[in-house]
């Protein structure tokens, strides 16, 4: 598991999430910084996202879609506030119209990557994201990234199917 | 009042469709009541009052009396499953990860067989 620490912090509304890769800073910067490479890990199989537009630049704009099983299309947006090439990006993340306009009734979360040389060819990704509210939280889990929901029913499932088989070997 | 276990198996159910999501989101506010919320949706008044029986059920929105009105309201202690919902994007994350390291490995992957 490249995944090697999270905090989570319920009271403010902050996760921050730190990950290991094989790989330089400049590579694991690629992997933001090439609109084909971002397509293929910022949704899941089932909600591949579109970069429409890719601007890594202070005051750019990154805007996207996701293309969900029934067809939806969340369109969402990147603002770039700060970029210091390969070791940190602060990104605010919004949801837009299918114009591609910010849709201001939804909330913002920003967040900020954290690329840090290990040496000998490793790199730790750290990424700290912060919710402005409980609803914004809810709005944005629930709205655009119904794949981490979808996640967590399969799990869930998985979950009570374990519970069921263990409480039927215990009889 | 305490919501303990929360049912997330009928809470997720619930929010698995992309209406009832909406509701869930223009209730927050808590302004408008059945009728006024089917005027958002193509869809029948009785499909929407299904939908929003199904949120109801969930403990995602409860029927507020005001005066005359009805209204339906994000129940504020269903969204205060805050800690469920930072584990959801904890986990939205490690799928990202999980797919930037298997991007990684594939270009190592390429590189070597050039090689």
């Amino acid at each position: 598991m490249t995944v090697t620490a999270v905090r989570k912090d319920v009271e403010h509304l902050t996760m921050t999430l730190d990950a290991e890769f094989e790989a330089s800073p400049e590579r694991v910067w690629q992997l933001w910084a090439d609109p084909r490479q971002l397509e293929r890990w910022w949704g899941p199989p089932t909600y591949p996202a579109t970069v429409t537009a890719h601007d890594l630049r202070v005051g750019g704009r990154v805007e996207y879609h996701m293309t969900g099983p029934d067809g939806d299309q969340p369109h969402a947006y990147w603002d770039v506030l700060e970029v210091e090439r390969p070791h940190r990006l602060l990104l605010r993340d919004g949801f837009a119209n299918a114009d591609g306009t910010p849709n201001s009734d939804m909330p913002l979360n920003t967040f900020e990557v954290t690329i840090t040389d290990l040496g000998t060819g490793r790199s730790r990704m750290s990424i700290a994201s912060v919710f402005p509210d409980t609803a914004a939280m809810e709005q944005l889990l629930a709205m655009g990234m119904e794949q981490g929901i979808t996640a967590a029913v399969g799990q869930i499932d998985a979950i009570l199917a374990e519970g069921a088989v263990a409480s039927g070997t215990a009889r | 009042m305490q919501i303990a276990p929360p049912d997330y198996d009928r809470l997720f159910g619930a929010l698995s469709d992309a209406t009832r999501r909406d509701i869930v989101r223009r209730a927050i506010d808590g302004g408008e009541g059945v009728a006024e919320l089917a005027g958002h949706y193509s869809m029948s008044f009785a499909a929407v009052q299904k939908h929003v029986a199904i949120l109801e059920r969930a403990g995602l929105v409860t029927k507020e009396r005001i005066g005359r009105r009805k209204v339906v309201r994000t129940n504020p202690e269903a969204v205060r499953v805050a800690r469920g919902l930072l584990d959801r994007y904890d986990e939205l994350w490690r799928g990202r990860i999980e797919r930037m390291t298997a991007l990684l490995a594939d270009s190592n992957d390429t590189k070597e067989t050039d090689r």
